[in-house]
């Protein structure tokens, strides 16, 4: 009997100049196996399922647990993290294209380096005053614990961004992944000492307006991130100051 | 004088603790890093972090919490430094609650601590089951607040190649390689700090990320930095085996309650709820009532490997025992454990809050590493390290949640540390060796990248890591590991023959790839080698023909040096600070 195998239809582009092709590649089926897996089987023994020679395809992975958010890529049409897609669980042949909205490195492997310059503009820490021991921090219920922590969890995959009909050149959008940050730091005890600077780098272009409410963001969020909640209540949060600054003058 | 230049490698809790430091005593720091920062292997950290805080009523205190961690490594960690380790890390937490880790909390709103491994104290705060997660994030943003202020540089995307080392011996800067230009550029520095975490990609499948190769360490190590106690690796008792890594079940899992069982029965039928109490064996529980499932990580794994292989009563006949946390309720899962569940939930398919999990040990955390000072100074002057990637902290077995620890507080002493250096470092002579250094790794590249041969790189990493998984992991034996070395060294051989299926100059991750691998090779050896010239069972280090511990002949660290020839490193043993707490048997099935 031949080996069971799983077909991949894999987007292929050596440099962001060069053109896109779609090579395709049928890889021997294990119990449990994911993409990641199948890509590393791709790079022992680089042959397309016509039998021609390749190259190892290029693609970010690290931790393979879905916690360090590298592996974003679109599975089937769809933005999702590749260690956690496990093939017995997706239509065949299996498509494999990088992420759209970001400059395309290589293959699969694309620049995502926007969101940190995000997270930079916003602020998006807490402001202590320095390392050396000042005892211990301000006390927080558990209520509220549970609330910050989910909000916390956002991994940067950028898949939010990605579905996001509203994240594109046009409009500059910072995307959801950056609002939610600003509503987790706004909550903290110490963080909120920046909570007007930050709303208003979001009161502009590009800023919490943009958001067109299409809901994309928190369908596609890999770790169930609260993420339309986080919009209203920072978006509510921009109007009043905004009203504020407007009434100040 | 110009202000000292710092080059920090790795962006993980070491890196970036000590990137934090250097920024706040008034230094600029260079950061370089394979992947951003935030993506970093300490991501993957789950249960906890360690602190003597006593918020329990418990009478816990830091002497106790020395003495655990002394007593879990065997006797074979220097004491001063873990002493002062344990003795920071209150003021650490503390520090992480200010910065926002949102840790759990009890409902007083104080920090919540929960149990781990080789300690009967609640000595572990935790943020749900992510706590590295949320721990490196907070040193992130941190970093990132330093950066916005022009204190930090980062090189994200670029990987180090080398030290670039003086004509007296002294680390001048370092060459990297932009993994996407795939141009090779060297950095200048006064002083530099590997925090370039574990080994485990020697192992071929771990608990680790993709980029614990190990590759740093070994290029230093090849340079002239002494390797320490590489013989000592930690095998996680309870991971998820899976194709592509093994993915780590947190010991929390146990902390909170979760019990290791198997079938009393060969062969057993019934489906799992209906196999009455009678009929599983807790035999974790049964062996060391004291500990019970929270015994260290070494003395579980091995207990596993026992029932499995000696007594044949994997689950299904397979290499596999019960994880079991279904006796507790749902939401009490959530709060504590959630990240740790949707991991099994995600990647098997099954919900453990209704299904007891199956797992088996795993390679996980490299308690070997670069010989450091108490200054956290390699043998080379002016190459410091931090973190999993040096020997310091853990002897021959870490306990849970003390990994965390020992990054931060690394970082943070290493930081000032190099800093103090560097500002009393002459001036180099000429170019400081850069001009030559620059050549060598030039000549390196081209002839990787030009080598006609038959041998895929990924193939021979499979062999390296089926090899040192067999021989050098839960049990050895001197044959085994002599069989290893002598695979190691067919594989440096067939090496030689390495062939490129990729030979472009952009984002080439074979080319990458090939050149850690040859680093993984090196240092393989220090590990297969360590063990098979330490003729005793200490820790994570068990052999079964030899199952005494040894401390006339073995209470002393292990130190590795490469010599380029075939026989492979040169070995020699230094005495182990144990001032303060004198060594004693180390048993867990009896009060300590």
């Amino acid at each position: 009997m031949a080996e069971k195998t799983v077909a991949f239809e894999i987007k292929r582009q050596a440099n962001p100049d060069s053109p896109a092709v779609w090579e395709s590649f049928e890889i021997p089926w294990r119990p449990g196996m994911n993409v990641i897996s199948a890509m590393m089987e791709i790079a022992a023994n680089p042959v397309t399922a016509d039998g021609h020679d390749t190259t190892p395809i290029t693609y970010d992975s690290n931790c393979l647990e879905e916690i360090c958010g590298s592996c974003a890529m679109r599975i089937n049409g769809k933005a999702r993290m590749a260690c956690s897609a496990l093939v017995d669980n997706l239509e065949k042949p299996i498509k494999l294209e990088p992420l759209s909205k970001f400059p395309l490195v290589r293959d699969l492997q694309v620049d995502r380096s926007v969101l940190f310059a995000n997270l930079s503009a916003v602020k998006a820490w807490v402001p202590i005053d320095g390392t050396y021991d000042l005892g211990s921090g301000p006390r927080v219920f558990p209520q509220q614990q549970e609330a910050s922590y989910p909000l916390s969890n956002c991994i940067s995959c950028c898949c939010c961004m990605e579905v996001c009909p509203q994240f594109n050149d046009d409009t500059g959008f910072v995307g959801a992944a950056t609002i939610a940050q600003v509503k987790l730091f706004n909550d903290h005890p110490t963080g909120k000492v920046f909570k007007e600077e930050r709303l208003r780098a979001l009161a502009g272009d590009g800023g919490i307006q943009e958001c067109g409410f299409a809901q994309n963001c928190v369908e596609v969020c890999p770790k169930g991130i609260p993420l339309t909640n986080a919009i209203s209540d920072v978006s509510r949060d921009v109007l009043i100051q905004k009203a504020k600054d407007f009434l100040r003058g | 004088m110009a202000a000292p230049r710092i080059i920090v490698i790795g962006g993980g809790l070491a890196g970036l603790a000590a990137v934090i430091k250097i920024a706040e005593a008034g230094g600029t720091v260079d950061l370089f890093s394979i992947v951003p920062v935030k993506r970093s292997h300490s991501v993957c950290a789950q249960g906890g972090i360690n602190a003597a805080k006593n918020l329990k009523g418990e009478g816990d205190t830091t002497d106790k919490h020395f003495d655990d961690t002394i007593y879990g490594g065997d006797f074979l960690a220097n004491q001063t430094p873990v002493k002062a380790m344990c003795e920071a890390a209150p003021g650490i937490i503390d520090l992480l609650d200010r910065m926002g880790v949102p840790f759990n909390r009890t409902p007083e709103g104080l920090l919540d601590f929960r149990r781990f491994g080789g300690t009967l104290y609640n000595r572990t705060a935790f943020a749900g089951a992510t706590t590295g997660q949320q721990l490196l994030y907070a040193l992130d943003e941190q970093v990132r607040r330093h950066e916005s202020e022009c204190k930090v540089r980062k090189f994200e995307g670029w990987e180090f190649l080398s030290a670039v080392i003086d004509s007296k011996g002294v680390a001048r800067g370092i060459t990297a390689l932009d993994l996407r230009t795939m141009e090779l550029r060297s950095f200048q520095a006064d002083a530099i700090i590997l925090a370039t975490g574990g080994n485990g990609a020697i192992f071929g499948k771990s608990t680790n990320s993709v980029v614990c190769t190990g590759s740093a360490d070994s290029a230093i190590f090849q340079q002239g930095a002494y390797y320490a106690n590489g013989e000592f690796i930690q095998v996680h008792p309870t991971c998820i085996p899976g194709e592509d890594k093994l993915r780590l079940m947190s010991e929390s899992a146990r902390g909170e309650g979760g019990r290791v069982w198997v079938p009393r029965n060969k062969g057993e039928k019934r489906p799992i709820k209906q196999i009455p109490a009678a009929d599983r064996w807790y035999f974790l529980e049964e062996w060391y009532p004291k500990y019970g499932n929270l015994v260290p990580r070494d003395v579980a794994t091995r207990a596993i490997h026992k029932v499995v292989y000696e007594h044949g009563l994997g689950i299904d006949g397979q290499p596999m025992v019960y994880l079991d946390l279904t006796h507790i309720d749902r939401a009490t899962l959530n709060r504590k454990l959630e990240g740790i569940l949707e991991i099994y939930e995600k990647f098997v398919g099954d919900d453990p809050r209704d299904v007891p999990m199956k797992i088996f040990p795993g390679m996980h955390y490299t308690m070997g590493g670069l010989w450091v000072d108490f200054n956290q100074m390699t043998n080379i002057p002016g190459i410091f390290a931090a973190g999993e990637c040096e020997y310091q902290y853990h002897g021959a077995n870490r306990l849970g949640a003390n990994s965390l620890l020992s990054c931060i507080f690394g970082g943070f002493i290493t930081g000032p540390n190099a800093l103090k250096y560097a500002k009393d470092l002459p001036a180099a002579e000429g170019d400081g060796g850069h001009g030559a250094e620059i050549a060598r790794q030039a000549e390196i590249n081209a002839k990787l990248l030009k080598n006609e041969g038959t041998e895929n790189p990924f193939k021979l990493w499979r062999e390296l890591g089926n090899t040192m998984t067999e021989h050098a992991t839960v049990i050895r034996y001197n044959k085994g590991l002599k069989q290893a070395d002598e695979k190691i060294v067919e594989l440096l051989e067939r090496y030689k023959k390495v062939n490129l299926s990729d030979r472009s100059q952009w984002a080439n991750t074979s080319f990458a790839f090939a050149r850690q691998l040859k680093n993984m090779l090196e240092l393989s050896r220090c590990i297969a080698q360590g063990a098979l010239l330490r003729d005793e069972s200490r820790g994570a280090h068990y052999k079964p023909d030899f199952p005494d511990r040894n401390d006339e002949r073995f209470l002393k660290t292990t130190k590795a040096s490469f010599t380029g020839a075939v026989e492979g490193p040169k070995f020699e043993y230094e005495e182990v600070d144990t001032q303060f707490i004198k060594p004693r048997p180390r048993r867990y099935d009896a009060t300590k």
